[in-house]
């Protein structure tokens, strides 16, 4: 190719003249012929993402660059805006399940139980939820904890060029999710927590599938680590990487593994317990260093913790109800699988359809009406894998949500990327954004 | 204690009215056909809490008016108890005094601010929008919530930013859904909107959108367009 059409490609691009002077908008090519040789300032905008490999998602990084030095930084989100929170305000409190846990995707169990401890509020039953469903929710949170932080590994370590961990990371949340799958239905989106307790109990067998998962994930997760923990290259890209400090968490509003990675132990399991986390025996992992390094060592202490965590729940589990007793609010049908599928079960169906006209009047208002929540607002936090989790809602006394605003935590920390990256390399910005774990489905909503 | 809409307590009379609807039944503006047409249903606004509070809500709020002094009595329009949970609803041209003594009191050192959270009312007459503040003091493992509102057309409330620097987006996300305007924020734009969008998506005069979705002849009308019970 000749020089010409590298230079008519490049013109095609465009340029345009602003008050701080002459703009090029470019996509290749030699920076030399573009400028031609009118001997201007140079100040170099890159636009990294949406569409980008190393950029989680669809967030949208504007960097500023001096050479590979990043001098200024912001994020641009809202691409994955679904109007999620909007959408609930048309359905039934029940239904609004099915809604958030598609928010932040790699940690379904947590936005649904954080709603769900939010209408709890608000119903005033929250000591009314049975031992038996606050310790399959703790369960599946701990597990979903694994789930997800196994994604930042992999994530984390393909953007970093660590393709190991990536495979590792993948092959090890398989299982997880396959457990996820016997016991919800689903891989992801489970809705399987509801208002008042959960959707059904787990089923057979699940007990002994889950110490299956803590015994072969005990014998592989030291896979990663052995690979990554102390490995110079990858201690080369993230040590240092990502600083903020103490300070900086607590002005901007961090929590989860950021704000711990300053040495402050926050952690709202431990500080504010919900679901009964008070009865758990874990340690919070902390590590003094502040930087992308310490919050890798973070989060793989934190998966030995969850494990430990779900043996306790193993321990804990007792037969019983996992649905409130008030038929009211409690789901009135008891799921099963049959032939075409999970649905009602057969004996609900002959109860309803055969024996009770009032057992039909009841099932029919309470699935086509819900139930009504008394007006008021609520706000309740939980500790999801990436911070604190907290739910606003807000009802007018009917069967709908008001109002059911997610403060999640990937929207919140997102806005420490300049704090983060700037002063420092492009390929720092990677690391630095892989540390914060963001999930745009939970950042936009 | 914030009263169910279905039963009115004694007393509540002179509350605000937060909404109200008629009907149990179908779609607004079309006849009810389940003979509960005449229905009327209100929602009023929590009523103020009356001491003592309990706990260390007591304590909190003695602190602050007496951080306060005088001001208190024109800032803090009411101290609500709901769901078991302290609310302090702040008029808002005091809501950056009451915000810096929040977090810098050595009593009540609220070092976060959860974010900025926007409610429509469109029925509450002069305090159309409401804005929600979840507070996290770490020192003492406290919580309270900060609620200021504002009339429709005049929607200004001051930023928070300049004392919680971590409010930045959540009031540009107010902003973005409710068109509340955030004074003094450093760069108030539209955040999870495309930057032309016209109007703001969480009011309640915004329309969810939607099509009729055809499927083997018959037509489902889009969620806000159903006969649903209310």
């Amino acid at each position: 190719m000749s020089d010409d059409v590298i230079y008519e490609t490049a013109d095609e691009a465009g340029s345009y003249d602003t008050t701080e002077g002459k703009v090029f908008t470019v996509s290749g090519g030699d920076w030399d012929q573009v400028s031609g040789d009118e001997g201007i300032e140079q100040r170099v905008v890159v636009n990294m993402g949406p569409q980008h490999p190393s950029t989680h998602g669809v967030l949208r990084l504007i960097l500023e660059l001096d050479g590979e030095t990043v001098t200024q930084a912001r994020s641009g989100i809202g691409y994955l805006h679904t109007g999620i929170e909007k959408n609930m305000e048309f359905r039934t409190w029940t239904q609004g399940v099915t809604y958030v846990t598609r928010m932040d995707y790699l940690s379904p169990i947590f936005n649904e139980t954080a709603y769900c401890l939010g209408v709890e509020k608000l119903l005033g039953i929250t000591e009314q939820i049975p031992d038996r469903a606050s310790v399959i929710r703790v369960m599946l949170m701990e597990l979903n904890r694994i789930a997800s932080h196994l994604v930042f590994l992999a994530t984390g370590g393909m953007e970093l060029g660590a393709l190991t961990a990536m495979t590792f990371g993948f092959r090890e949340r398989e299982p997880v999710l396959d457990v996820l799958e016997a016991i919800t239905g689903l891989r992801m989106n489970h809705a399987y927590i509801r208002p008042g307790g959960l959707a059904q109990d787990l089923p057979d067998g699940a007990e002994q599938m889950v110490a299956d998962l803590l015994k072969l994930l005990r014998k592989r997760l030291p896979d990663t680590a052995n690979l990554l923990v102390g490995n110079s290259i990858w201690m080369s890209r993230t040590e240092g990487v990502g600083y903020l400090d103490l300070t900086g968490c607590i002005a901007l509003g961090m929590t989860g593994p950021v704000l711990r990675s300053t040495g402050y132990p926050w952690d709202l399991r431990k500080m504010q317990p919900y679901c009964g986390y008070e009865d758990y025996e874990f340690e919070v992992a902390t590590q003094t260093t502040c930087d992308a390094y310490g919050r890798f060592l973070i989060r793989l202490e934190e998966m030995q913790q969850s494990m430990n965590i779900v043996e306790q729940c193993l321990d804990k589990l007792r037969p019983g109800p996992v649905m409130v007793e008030d038929k009211k609010i409690a789901w009135p049908a008891q799921l099963a699988i049959g032939s075409d599928g999970m649905g009602n079960s057969l004996e609900h169906i002959r109860h309803i359809m055969g024996q009770s006209m009032e057992a039909l009047i009841h099932h029919f208002k309470l699935v086509t009406e819900g139930f009504r929540v008394p007006a008021g607002q609520a706000y309740v936090s939980i500790e999801a894998p990436r911070g604190e989790l907290g739910v606003h809602v807000v009802s007018d006394g009917g069967t709908r949500p008001y109002r059911v605003h997610f403060r999640d935590p990937s929207f919140n920390n997102l806005q420490a990327v300049p704090a983060m990256s700037e002063g420092g390399q492009v390929a720092d910005v990677v690391a630095a954004v892989a540390s914060i774990d963001p999930v745009m489905g939970g950042v936009d909503r | 204690m914030t009263e169910n809409s279905d039963v009115v307590p004694a007393g509540t009379e002179t509350l605000d009215v937060l909404s109200s609807g008629q009907g149990a039944f179908g779609v607004d503006g079309t006849p009810d056909v389940s003979g509960y047409g005449g229905l009327v249903r209100t929602t009023h606004a929590a009523p103020a809490a009356t001491r003592p509070y309990g706990g260390w809500y007591d304590d909190a709020v003695d602190t602050l008016a007496q951080a306060l002094g005088d001001n208190f009595g024109p800032a803090v329009s009411k101290v609500v108890i709901a769901a078991d949970q302290l609310t302090l609803e702040i008029e808002r041209e005091h809501l950056l005094e009451v915000m810096a003594h929040l977090r810098d009191h050595p009593a009540l050192r609220f070092e976060m601010c959860m974010g900025a959270n926007g409610v429509h009312w469109p029925e509450d007459t002069g305090r159309e929008l409401h804005v929600h503040y979840p507070m996290l003091s770490m020192t003492h493992n406290r919580r309270l919530s900060v609620e200021v509102t504002c009339p429709d057309d005049d929607p200004h409330i001051p930023s928070v930013v300049g004392i919680y620097p971590g409010n930045d987006w959540h009031e540009r996300e107010t902003f973005d859904f409710f068109g509340v305007i955030f004074d003094g924020h450093p760069g108030l734009t539209r955040i999870e909107m495309p930057d032309d969008w016209v109007g703001h998506p969480q009011r309640k005069d915004y329309p969810l959108g939607g099509i009729p979705v055809e499927y083997k002849g018959a037509t489902i009308p889009p969620p806000d367009d159903r006969r649903e019970y209310k």
